[in-house]
């Protein structure tokens, strides 16, 4: 779930997390960041960009003084806490940082929404793989390469020219990870969430998606450990493209219900850019 | 619980901004929260409906002005001060008091693969049969939990349709609370539009839920 901090047009929020979103946003273009104050102990270098083990810092230079936090006050106190989190979990043994490198390493590299794209063409080109997928998601998805955290229990949901799926979580962020990825911030939203329950044509319009009037839309509230994918229609078009080029035309939002599959060439209404980080 | 978790159908958040070439992260300390809170959840000390619980406990003023990796950090402090493996002081300075308990179970980056690959699937077997069956008319409980569950307000009290009958899973509302996995049937319950909004939804509108059989009644 997000916070209201991430509302468009709400800045008089002075929340110390949209302070941090706004100042490690920065701390992205290294070294600006976490550099800026000279630090002479070396520890915060590393950590703006997702690999750094810095994280044995801390030791070796004053500790049991009680102002551990001095050494992390060039961050904003979110990144701060969490760097003195995790610190403390390295120092009593519990986390490897080289395991947290690896699992950010998988959901910022090898996850994402091409695997869904991938099960979508797959669907389109293969007749008996769509049967398997209707009679046991998990498994055909399985038989791609694809499964695990947050994709244990998988369905799929095929739009038809009468009936549109889009899928929510409106309890926290249920997503299908193995087939997607991480979810967006807006999928986290309590704008998304709370609404398109009530009105999702207006929230599809937002995503500048106009559906025909007589389609039935279908929303998939994912209350459970059950992990929904739809399965966007395939485009007109593209009778001659083979799995991979389809594959290419497949959008995240399109396979969460905010966008449809546009025909190559053309602009895919209610489709965000392709942000398809993995393959 | 009707914690500030339970959005469908609450107003007032404005419009939905999906955000043009979003990246994966917005800010580095979110990449650690995430990769520390699934190493944490390795430890064993909690199961995904108590980390749930976690996040929709907290202050609903702190919960609803967090994003989504602050709401994960204040309630992975939580989670680890609750089962005893960290002390405030500790969280203060940053500092050990005490080697880890659970250091045995520290996930070692080899293993993280097979970790990720193997989940935690919540699917269990049952010898009791379905109570209900594809097509029937159901109603939804009325019920104030007062801890977790996953029958979201809006959807209590409502008539709908067995849409799919699906295998056993455990049941959050007691997992969530370390009191067993009490698996039960889970449903896909359809329900017009019209039976949760009345006339203030869109036309046409359906909506389904997953729903454990212990949430339903015949109609």
């Amino acid at each position: 779930m997000s916070g209201s901090e991430e509302e468009p047009g709400d800045p008089e929020d002075g929340d110390g997390d949209r302070e941090s979103r706004r100042g490690l946003a920065g701390g992205r273009d290294e070294p600006k960041h976490g550099h800026a104050h000279g630090h002479a102990h070396g520890h915060a270098h590393g950590h703006g960009h997702g690999h750094g083990h810095g994280h044995g810092h801390g030791h070796g230079h004053g500790h049991g003084h009680g102002d551990d936090h001095g050494h992390y006050n060039h961050l904003d106190p979110v990144a701060a806490r969490v760097r003195a989190l995790e610190t403390l979990l390295v120092a009593k043994g519990l986390v490897d940082p080289a395991a947290v490198d690896r699992i950010v390493d998988t959901y910022e590299h090898r996850v994402g929404p091409r695997n869904g794209a991938r099960v979508v063409a797959r669907v389109w080109t293969d007749p008996d793989f769509r049967v398997r997928l209707e009679g046991d998601a998990t498994a055909a998805i399985a038989s791609l390469g694809f499964g695990g955290r947050q994709g244990e229990h998988m369905r799929a949901a095929f739009n038809t020219p009468e009936v549109h799926n889009v899928v929510v979580c409106t309890l926290c962020s249920c997503y299908p990870w193995t087939v997607l990825g991480l979810p967006p911030t807006w999928y986290k939203s309590p704008a998304y969430r709370s609404r398109v329950v009530v009105e999702p044509r207006a929230v599809l319009a937002e995503f500048g998606l106009a559906l025909p009037e007589g389609v039935t839309v279908r929303v998939r509230d994912s209350t459970s450990e059950l992990r929904w994918l739809v399965v966007p229609e395939r485009p007109e078009g593209t009778e001659g493209l083979d799995e991979d080029a389809l594959a290419a035309l497949v959008t995240r939002d399109a396979m969460i219900g905010t966008a449809v599959v546009a025909p190559p060439g053309t602009a895919a209404p209610g489709s965000s850019p392709a942000v398809n980080i993995a393959s | 619980m009707n914690g500030p978790h339970d959005v469908g159908g609450r107003a007032g958040f404005g419009s939905v901004a999906p955000e043009p070439d979003e990246p994966l992260f917005h800010a580095d300390w979110e990449r650690r929260v995430l990769g520390v809170t699934l190493c944490c959840g390795a430890l064993g000390y909690w199961t995904i409906d108590e980390s749930r619980h976690a996040r929709e406990s907290l202050p609903p003023a702190l919960y609803c002005s967090s994003s989504y990796y602050r709401i994960w950090l204040e309630s992975l402090e939580r989670l680890l001060l609750r089962h005893g493996e960290i002390v405030p002081e500790e969280l203060d300075d940053a500092y050990p008091c005490t080697p880890g308990k659970a250091r045995a179970r520290r996930l070692p980056p080899e293993q993280v693969p097979a970790t990720l690959a193997r989940g935690a699937p919540t699917a269990r077997d049952v010898d009791a049969a379905p109570r209900f069956a594809v097509g029937d008319t159901v109603r939804t409980v009325v019920t104030h939990v007062h801890g977790h569950t996953r029958l979201p307000g809006y959807a209590r009290d409502k008539r709908g349709r067995v849409e799919s009958v699906h295998e056993a899973h455990v049941l959050p509302d007691t997992c969530a609370h370390g009191a067993g996995e009490h698996p039960e049937r889970l449903y896909t319950i359809a329900f017009d539009g019209e039976t949760l909004w009345g006339s203030g939804g869109e036309a046409g509108l359906i909506v389904s839920i997953e729903a454990w059989e212990s949430y339903l009644e015949p109609a």
